[in-house]
């Protein structure tokens, strides 16, 4: 992968002498620095390196070492590759300083990793369950965790051949044996403690007003987890002054199968289709994130067609994803089911082609390492090339003349949900929400994958921050798509689309790769590890849902209670993707 | 493309908004009137639907209608079998390449070995596919090297029990006409490989 900013990248070492070495695992990249260290590293790269973008913190669970590893991947909002940098810790007690001082954008992910392997961040201002529920046993992406369902460490298991006898897996685990309660838990008499940790944190307050002498008292509105308008099963806490939002708090989990779990224990090429179900609007650019990064573990790259094909479908895919976001977002403010129905016309025409090529609209899996599963059947490229040159750019004017004016949405939407430039890129915020507040940072520009550098076209970007701002830059967004989609067409070349033979058990090297591509919702990312075996080590997501979920509390406060639908909307979320 | 300055809050685009709303009702009219009688219930109605220059109303009336399917779509697998003087023949071999690759690690096979010397034998003496568990990826019928294994076409499989969904062998066997019925294209072109490599592997007999 070419990177136009190689030159601008120096060796960190220098300037941090004794807590900064670089990793020399083969394989791996980036640097590793003294776990105590971390805070003041981190302030230093932001202030005075211009690392001023926090993209992803994770951590790996090296049980044969009996170390934990936290991976930060901070980048320039200028461009360039990430700088990955580790920080080591004891397995028994894993303690580290958080950075969300200095990354905000650091809250859920560093709440994630403390639910997930149990690791300790100091300072953290709210570190609680995220995905799991209070009274869940364990951490459990830690190596040594079993789930219910426990078979076998990886697939494929010696139960299916050759003497696959049939066995249900509940006749294996009956309902009840199948899970683990914390010591002294009783499930009978349980109250729900994270209720109250929740609405602790939000902190009610009375007073009484100074002017009137009434006496006032803060409201906690809970909505959700089963709302209409929360785009699935998500829930918020949110607390009121009057009809003011002054504190608000997600709730999420409640799709949670730990996507990660199944995927250390898959195949490399097992992984492929359940990339599908993350963001299940966008499987053709999951499918597309998890190939890079495994390319780029094998070092391999796909045939010239394969690329084009490759762009092709991640850019049908963001016009299908922009458009099912026009309809949801006018339905959060009001406007029923015809802007949404008008969306979905077209959204259909797009579902018609990847069923067409890839044999399912929206499981696609269409993506293999090295190339695409199969090449487009005949007749499709022309339809490609009346929705791409005919009716696409016709109807998205329409939606455009219906939406875009009109005076309701325009009253909803100005000045609601504000961000400003600093704000978005501390809290880490991607694709749309970034570029709607005057960051012009997309990755197909900031660090091009596939093919990306060969074609024209331009960032969208607005500089309002506000919930219409969001909406526009979609919009243009769509238009530029239409752009490359037309370069696509003109310049797809003849040829295979796959490298070598496909092979249904892939050599992956050992070491660490992070494949991420520009997705709809913003930078979708694929954390890898390989030990060189048939599954990998550690499979991180780096969900643009979840992470954009980071600013919604600092999006609302200072909002009316009814705009809190619309603010959600705007960031564009998928339960999938978030909950993983 | 729109810009946020100019003609502020009179209700224009309001209006302009309803308009479009009201094209889009009158247009479902005239198309109906164009297509009279061909426009619903017709394979030409339907394919129009779902084609770039249909205007008005998209929709599909399900089950009285139904959007045929392209020749890729997948769902659920099957297996082929052919018809060999009146007898049922498997292609399938047993060698569980389907059974590996499966990503939930629905498909279960129990090969078949001779009584008598306990050797392998290439037939499957029982195979399992649990459908609740299965995720349409058509990775079974991607890899397996001897097209034994096929993604079908049928996507009605609603049951009124769950025990029902453990598709044994006899369920799944489908005969290669099927198969050709519904991937004609692909079917040729397999065809197509095997007759080659048939005539160069008799080519290369007669050379040696």
């Amino acid at each position: 992968m070419s990177n136009p900013n190689i030159a601008l990248e120096t060796d960190i070492t220098f300037i941090f002498p004794n807590i900064l070495v670089h990793d020399e695992r083969p394989g791996y990249e980036g640097y590793i620095i003294k776990s105590e260290h971390i805070q003041n590293f981190m302030q230093k790269i932001r202030d005075d390196l211009g690392y001023d973008y926090l993209s992803s913190v994770t951590a790996v669970d090296y049980l044969p070492e009996g170390k934990m590893e936290i991976v930060y991947h901070v980048r320039k909002s200028t461009g360039g590759s990430p700088l990955v940098v580790k920080a080591q810790l004891d397995r028994e007690n894993p303690v580290i300083s958080s950075i969300v001082s200095i990354y905000p954008g650091a809250e859920f992910q560093e709440r994630e990793i403390w639910d997930l392997f149990g690791i300790k961040f100091e300072g953290h201002p709210d570190l609680r369950r995220i995905l799991m529920w209070e009274g869940f046993s364990g951490h459990p992406l830690r190596k040594d965790w079993k789930e219910g369902y426990y078979e076998e460490d990886n697939k494929p298991f010696k139960s299916r051949w050759p003497a696959g006898h049939y066995k249900s897996a509940e006749d294996k685990n009956p309902l009840g044996a199948n899970l683990d309660f914390p010591a002294g838990f009783n499930p009978e008499s349980w109250v729900p403690e994270p209720e109250v940790a929740l609405y602790t944190g939000l902190g009610r307050i009375e007073r009484k007003d100074e002017e009137t002498g009434i006496n006032t008292e803060q409201v906690i509105v809970n909505m959700g987890p089963q709302h209409p308008s929360t785009h699935g099963v998500f829930r918020m806490a949110v607390k009121l002054d009057g009809e003011t939002i002054v504190g608000l708090k997600p709730v999420m989990g409640y799709l949670h199968r730990n996507h990660e779990k199944i995927g250390e224990r898959n195949t490399f090429l097992g992984n492929m289709p359940y990339t599908d179900r993350l963001d299940y609007f966008n499987s053709m650019s999951n499918n597309f994130g998890y190939a890079l990064a495994i390319e780029k573990l094998m070092g391999i790259s796909p045939p010239e067609r394969a690329e084009y094909l490759r762009v092709m479908m991640a850019e049908l895919t963001r016009i299908v994803n922009h458009l099912a976001l026009f309809g949801f977002l006018l339905n959060d403010l009001g406007a029923y089911f015809t802007p949404f129905l008008y969306a979905f016309e077209e959204r259909e025409l797009i579902l018609d082609i990847f069923e067409a090529v890839a044999g399912s609209r929206m499981m696609c899996n269409y993506f293999r390492f090295g190339g695409v599963a199969r090449d487009l059947p005949e007749g499709i490229l022309n339809k490609v090339k009346d929705l791409v040159f005919d009716r696409l750019p016709r109807k998205i004017d329409d939606l455009d003349l219906y939406i875009t004016n009109n005076e309701i949405i325009r009253h909803r939407a100005e000045g609601v949900g504000v961000f400003t430039p600093e704000q978005a890129l501390a809290y880490s915020a991607v694709g749309p929400v970034l570029r709607a507040s005057g960051v012009p940072y997309d990755l197909r520009r900031a660090q091009p994958y596939g093919i990306y550098n060969r074609f024209d076209f331009d960032v969208a970007v607005r500089y309002h921050g506000d919930v219409y701002d969001r909406y526009l830059v979609r919009l243009d967004e769509m238009f530029q798509s239409l752009r490359i989609l037309k370069q696509v067409i003109n310049d797809i070349p003849e040829g295979p689309i796959q490298e070598g033979k496909p092979q249904y058990q892939v050599r992956v090297p050992a070491g660490e790769s992070y494949g991420c591509v520009e997705g709809p919702k913003g930078e979708l990312g694929f954390y890898v590890i390989s030990n060189g075996k048939a599954n990998p080590w550690r499979y991180h997501i780096r969900a643009p849902s979840f992470i954009n979920l980071t600013s919604l509390e600092s999006l609302c406060i200072g909002n009316k209670i009814a705009d809190v639908v619309v603010i959600l909307g705007s960031i564009d979320i998928v339960l999938g993707e978030t909950d993983r | 493309m729109s810009d946020q300055k100019g003609n502020y809050m009179y209700g224009l685009g309001v209006l302009k908004g309803l308009g479009l709303a009201f094209r889009h009702f009158l247009e479902t009219y005239i198309d109906d009137f164009r297509h009279w009688g061909k426009r619903y219930k017709t394979p030409e109605g339907i394919a129009y639907r779902a084609s770039k220059d249909v205007k008005g109303i998209f929709t599909v009336q399900y089950p009285e209608e139904k959007i045929p399917v392209p020749e890729e779509f997948r769902f659920v697998p099957f297996l082929i079998y052919e018809e060999k003087n009146g007898e049922i023949e498997y292609r399938c071999t047993s060698c569980g390449i389907c059974a590996k690759v499966c990503p939930p690690q629905c498909i279960w096979i129990v090969r078949s070995s001779d009584p008598n010397t306990g050797r392998p034998i290439p037939d499957p003496a029982e195979y399992y596919i649990d459908i609740d568990i299965c995720m349409n990826c058509g990775y079974c019928a991607e890899y397996c090297p001897f097209d034994a294994i096929k993604m079908d076409h049928n996507y009605e499989l609603a049951s009124y029990s769950r025990s029902n969904n453990i598709y044994d062998k006899t369920m799944l066997g489908r005969p290669v006409s099927y198969y050709a019925s519904i991937r004609p294209i692909n079917y040729q072109r397999e065809e197509n490989a095997r007759l080659e490599a048939e005539t160069q592997k008799a080519a290369r007999k007669s050379i040696a």
